[in-house]
């Protein structure tokens, strides 16, 4: 867990210097802040499992095991990514590792990762659907519909809210009158749990519980998982809307540094290796980037494939 | 032959799907026990039980989104959205989640998913359960669109559909339910994209969708007897859309009307005027005429929505305007 969280901090960096520098068209959408969740949660999953992800999804997809080179190639629009350059950060799948993709809708992915465990339940091969969703997306329709739906079939589903507080500029005090998105879990009679989505270990101990219930028939759980990203909604962002002390009081959370600090403590890891992760993930990196680079764009008539089947 | 109505048609389309592929189920609002609001799931639920015919809150959105998970992951959903003037309340499903999703994972998907929906006015049903909206979804690559118009042609292409490993909107006429017609008892397909030529005529060609193809048959029997030849032709399919066999019949004809029942600003009449103008221009002796509803909600009122929804009556004067 606490190399997938290094490795989702080390890419996002690199992404956010390399759209910097113009190398990656469209929207980034940087999960530096909230790699806790992604990692803690897929940890506790099978690697058959199902996820759902978000706008928000280099995070999802690398702790479910996506391949950093496809997906750099992916962000570059390159013939050799993840969707032969035709999805893009926001769309990034890979169907055989489970990944039922990034999606550029909010809250989307909530009622498509019920149908997913709708679908392991129908064919009762034990897989369950972990749904990666924000705050945003709670207060969607597709939120109560996909929820509902999963409660009253008690399909095995995880609903994971990670709660970073802010739907672009819209803070969660003006978006709803709440504090705790987990309240919503009782209007579906499912459990509804609060973690810290900065500790890892916490969010890891969370999901392993919901996926069990979910695994042995008792249904979904819906977890919300406190968090926040460093920077804005998008690269670019402004962020007028919120003050730079509050993003500095955040990095004092940083929940690689928290896990990091516990298991030097524990003697888990020690600067040498520490420093031995960093190197292998800072390789994995350049790989990737020149993996990216030297990849041919698609032909433009490619743009013509892959409509349907 | 035997006849049965449309209503039988699609049931017994979907009972042998769902006998032949155990992947296959039905997911929509009142579809189990109840039967479906047009009874066209009936016996269905007491054949197959309640996890194959799902019974659904009203939840529209979850109805095609969980549709679109069950399908990427390995089942065969034909979901019921019991209006199609109800698919507003599913659209970011249809057209930013089923369309693109093959595209935008780069072909690494399939969604083999078929929505069933009625379309069409008739009923004094009024403005929001009357609509023809075919054109919202032939506008959206990544989607087949099937429309039937008769018994036959509506067992045959759904389960044409249902093998299809693509998301298919069907759009049913609700005023076709209870009409009968010859099915064969043994197993057929209608392959999605070919067009029938429902009546073989010289003079004209009329291209007529569902409902409207009854219509433009009976205005052809009418125009017979003063010595006008009708040929019409029923696409079947809006996409894949049959574009040779209208072209071919065009040629034949020299004169064509597209006649359908969805209002004609931005209809789909539009665009097989288009095709017919950019490949059969030199073939015609007078402009392509379109006999759509007109352009306003569809009222409640018997004589406004009679008004509204062409009549055989505007198929036949408009025929004798071109002829």
């Amino acid at each position: 867990m606490y190399t997938t969280m290094l490795r989702i901090r080390r890419f996002e960096e690199k992404v956010v210097e390399l759209f910097a520098q113009g190398k990656i068209p469209g929207f980034v959408h940087s999960y530096i802040g909230e790699e806790a969740v992604a990692a803690g949660a897929c940890a506790a999953l099978e690697p058959t499992d199902y996820i759902t992800s978000t706008h928000r999804g280099h995070g999802h997809l690398i702790a479910k095991g996506g391949d950093l080179k496809y997906m750099m190639a992916e962000l570059y629009g390159k013939k050799t990514g993840y969707c032969k350059g035709k999805g893009g950060s926001m769309h990034i799948a890979d169907v055989d590792l489970g990944i039922l993709g990034a999606n550029g809708i909010v809250g989307a992915g909530i009622p498509i990762a019920t149908g997913a465990a709708l679908s392991s339940y129908l064919q009762k091969n034990g897989r369950v659907a972990l749904c990666f969703f924000s705050d945003g997306a709670s207060n969607r329709g597709t939120f109560h519909e996909g929820i509902n739906m999963a409660s009253i079939w008690k399909l095995p589903v995880v609903f994971l809210c990670e709660n970073n507080m802010y739907g672009i500029s819209m803070p969660q005090k003006r978006g709803m009158a709440i504090e705790d998105i987990a309240d919503r879990a009782s209007a579906y009679g499912i459990p509804g749990v609060v973690v810290d989505g900065n500790d890892v270990i916490a969010v890891y101990e969370a999901v392993k519980e919901a996926v069990k219930r979910a695994r042995s028939g008792g249904g979904p759980t819906l977890i919300e998982a406190k968090t926040a990203r460093w920077r804005g909604h998008f690269e670019g962002d402004p962020q007028i809307y919120r003050t730079p002390e509050e993003i500095e009081e955040w990095k004092k959370k940083c929940p690689i540094k928290r896990f990091e600090e516990k298991l030097l403590k524990m003697g888990v890891l020690n600067e040498e290796k520490i420093k031995e992760i960093e190197d292998m993930i800072a390789k994995e990196i350049d790989e990737a980037v020149k993996f990216a680079e030297e990849s041919p764009y698609p032909e433009p008539e490619e743009a013509l494939e892959d409509v349907y089947a | 032959m035997r006849e049965i109505t449309y209503a039988e048609a699609i049931r017994e389309a979907l009972r042998e799907e769902m006998k032949r592929d155990e992947r296959v189920y039905i997911i929509g609002e009142d579809v189990g026990r109840f039967g479906g609001c047009f009874g066209v799931t009936k016996g269905l639920w007491e054949e197959f039980g309640g996890e194959r015919v799902k019974d659904t809150p009203i939840s529209e959105t979850a109805i095609i989104g969980s549709s679109v998970g069950a399908a990427a992951t390995g089942m065969r959903p034909v979901p019921e959205i019991m209006f199609c003037d109800f698919m507003g309340v599913a659209m970011d499903e249809i057209t930013n989640q089923a369309a693109k999703m093959r595209y935008m994972f780069g072909g690494k998907v399939k969604l083999p998913m078929v929505v069933r929906t009625p379309v069409g006015g008739g009923l004094s049903a009024a403005a929001q359960h009357s609509q023809s909206l075919e054109a919202w979804f032939t506008h959206l690559p990544g989607l087949k669109v099937v429309m039937p118009s008769t018994p036959y042609d509506a067992k045959g292409l759904l389960k044409a559909a249902i093998r299809d490993d693509n998301p298919v909107i069907f759009l049913e006429h609700k005023m076709l339910y209870g009409v009968k017609g010859e099915v064969p008892e043994e197993e057929y397909i209608v392959p999605l994209g070919v067009a029938d030529v429902k009546r073989e005529g010289k003079d004209i060609t009329i291209i007529a969708t569902s409902m409207m193809v009854h219509k433009s048959l009976e205005a052809a029997k009418e125009l017979e007897k003063e010595g006008i030849s009708v040929e019409v032709i029923d696409p079947r399919t809006l996409y894949p859309l049959d574009e040779e066999k209208i072209l071919e019949s065009v040629k034949k004809t020299h004169r064509a009307i597209v006649v359908h029942e969805a209002v004609e600003r931005s209809g789909f009449g539009g665009e097989i005027v288009a095709i017919i103008m950019e490949k059969a221009f030199e073939y015609l002796d007078a402009p392509v005429k379109r006999v759509c509803a007109k352009n306003t909600p569809i009222p409640f009122s018997p004589p406004l929505e009679n008004f509204v929804i062409p009549q055989v009556s505007d198929i036949i004067k408009a025929v004798k305007e071109m002829v």
